[in-house]
């Protein structure tokens, strides 16, 4: 029972690692490099949340709030990578790892200027509800940020398999050149990916919000965990990135319940370095040799 | 200049591209008549890629124009050029390799809205029956020669006024070659699709071909009717490899030199 009631906590933590990592995947997809601001996009998903849904602020029944939020990180990413990204197109990827990191500093100290240091909760109307089921105790918000995660896999799932524009991105990110040549206005399709990317932090930081406290510097941790995550998965995959970001949520649980103290902070690292000594590619490596 | 014949698809005219310092092309002129397949030669390095990533917009031209259509394209981005009618065949296929080949051919259809696309995929498969039976499969796990015909087909899906071919024969088979030139040619006259092929084969090349034009370090050293290049004792020497039978061992090789030079 012990163990089950870990897994369920673990898991709900993962799926929004899990869910940032997806945004990490679906940039380094469209983009061919890794964004630093990630877990930054998270937070200031998270504010935004907060600001539209506490009563204090914008006062949105939660639902609303959460699209509210999505909608406006989703805008904002998309401006970035149309003003800001793309006039490093073509630069070393390096370029754009500075610059990432940077719009990550950026973001920080915006959320701080707007928001303040100090930490907040977001309001929910499930907040401190808990479900008891048989001998399981079990918070209301656990389980719906699986829910919710498993919901946003789906219509994921869906958009890039089924969806003219979800087809296109993925063409794009498997043959860019080719995409070109197929009619697909390639710079425009990246910087929806970065919109849907920024829609899913959203959706992460305001389902992280509901759990915990949001202060401006909660992304840089966040990320660095969820980059973890893409790792295993074998940045690139996007259930990859899923399992990823389940695999070190509930690793986490596990040897903060089980291991002496100190060492749930490092277990996540040290699976992504197993994975990475024995699949080097990650778990759901997509490596297609050319043929000629 | 540039008097627009209206049997002309497309014009260049002296266009200079550039690789970065290096002048890949040096004043490039041809023309592509209407309802012909127009093939370039040349070895390589001559600038034949360079000239169909310049066409297709893929590449900018340093100077010199490109009309599609009667209408100056050159500096226009490729997603445009393909929703003006043009089709790029690339060089080494290029397909998507994790999408099935269904998807890879409505991926062709991209800038297409009506209704008739269904209908065109079940044309491609007509010409190329193997990705019929290899539909749901992903592109990436065909053969060299299968993922050729899928490159082609999805050229072809945007019904295009105008297809670019880069070395359709790289790396297959001289069977398979003969069976890709034959399905070229088809599509050419059953279909009416205006072709502009680059190959290093000059042979098939030229057999196929009704015009040809021979590149050499980026500008074109000859240009005839296709059966004209092809009798070309220049054309037997230096792309058809020989031609002069057991004279070959009497003549003095070394002395001889191209005409163009």
């Amino acid at each position: 029972m012990d163990a089950l009631q870990l897994l369920i906590g673990g898991v709900a933590n993962g799926c929004i690692y899990g869910l940032v990592a997806l945004g990490f995947v679906l940039i380094y997809k469209a983009s061919e490099a890794v964004n630093f601001a990630q877990g930054d996009m998270l937070m200031f998903g998270a504010f935004l949340g907060i600001a539209f849904i506490n009563e204090d602020r914008g006062d949105l029944p939660f639902l609303l709030g959460l699209v509210a939020a999505s909608l406006c990180l989703g805008l904002i990413a998309y401006a970035l990578d149309r003003f800001v990204l793309r006039a490093i197109f073509g630069q070393p990827q390096f370029a754009m790892v500075v610059l990432t990191i940077a719009l990550g500093f950026v973001l920080r100290f915006v959320a701080g200027t707007i928001w303040g240091y100090d930490p907040v909760s977001l309001e929910t109307p499930f907040a401190g509800e808990i479900l008891s089921l048989g001998g399981l105790t079990l918070a209301v918000a656990d389980l719906l940020i699986i829910l919710a995660t498993c919901g946003l896999t789906f219509v994921l799932w869906l958009f890039f398999g089924r969806t003219r524009l979800g087809v296109a991105m993925q063409a794009s990110s498997q043959n860019q050149m080719a995409a070109y040549y197929m009619g697909i206005p390639v710079k425009r399709v990246n910087s929806i990916v970065w919109g849907l990317s920024g829609v899913v932090s959203a959706i992460a930081g305001v389902l992280f919000a509901a759990k915990g406290a949001v202060e401006p510097s909660v992304g840089l941790l966040f990320g660095i965990k969820a980059f973890a995550a893409a790792v295993i998965g074998g940045f690139g995959s996007l259930p990859g990135a899923l399992l990823g970001g389940l695999l070190i949520g509930v690793i986490e649980q596990f040897a903060a319940r089980y291991a002496p103290s100190g060492y749930s902070q490092i277990a996540p690292y040290a699976l992504m370095l197993l994975v990475l000594i024995l699949r080097p590619g990650g778990l759901f490596a997509q490596i297609a040799q050319k043929k000629v | 200049m540039n008097v627009q014949t209206p049997e002309n698809v497309m014009e260049v005219r002296n266009v200079e591209t550039f690789y970065g310092p290096i002048m890949a092309l040096r004043g490039v002129s041809i023309d592509v008549p209407k309802g012909k397949i127009v093939t370039i030669l040349g070895a390589n390095g001559a600038g034949k890629t360079t000239l169909m990533k310049t066409v297709s917009g893929a590449l900018d031209p340093e100077k010199g124009t490109v009309s599609f259509l009667g209408e100056r394209v050159d500096g226009q981005e490729p997603d445009q050029m393909v929703r003006r009618g043009l089709a790029h065949v690339p060089e080494g296929r290029e397909v998507f390799p994790f999408l099935s080949v269904e998807e890879n051919l409505k991926l062709g259809a991209y800038t297409r809205r009506d209704r008739e696309i269904g209908a065109d995929i079940e044309m491609c498969y007509q010409y190329f029956p193997i990705l019929k039976e290899r539909r749901a499969q992903q592109a990436g796990t065909l053969s060299g020669g299968q993922q050729q015909m899928l490159a082609i087909g999805r050229g072809l899906m945007a019904r295009p006024k105008l297809m670019l071919l880069d070395e359709p024969s790289l790396g297959l088979s001289p069977l398979l070659v003969q069976e890709i030139f034959g399905i070229i040619r088809r599509l050419n006259e059953e279909q009416g699709v205006t072709m502009l092929l680059v190959e290093q084969n000059a042979q098939i090349a030229l057999n196929t071909a009704d015009y040809g034009y021979v590149l050499e370090i980026g500008r074109i050293v000859m240009a005839n009717d296709a059966s004209v290049l092809l009798a070309s004792e220049d054309i037997q020497e230096f792309y058809l490899g020989g031609g002069h039978g057991t004279k070959q061992r009497d003549q003095k090789r070394w002395k001889r030199k191209k005409t163009w030079r």
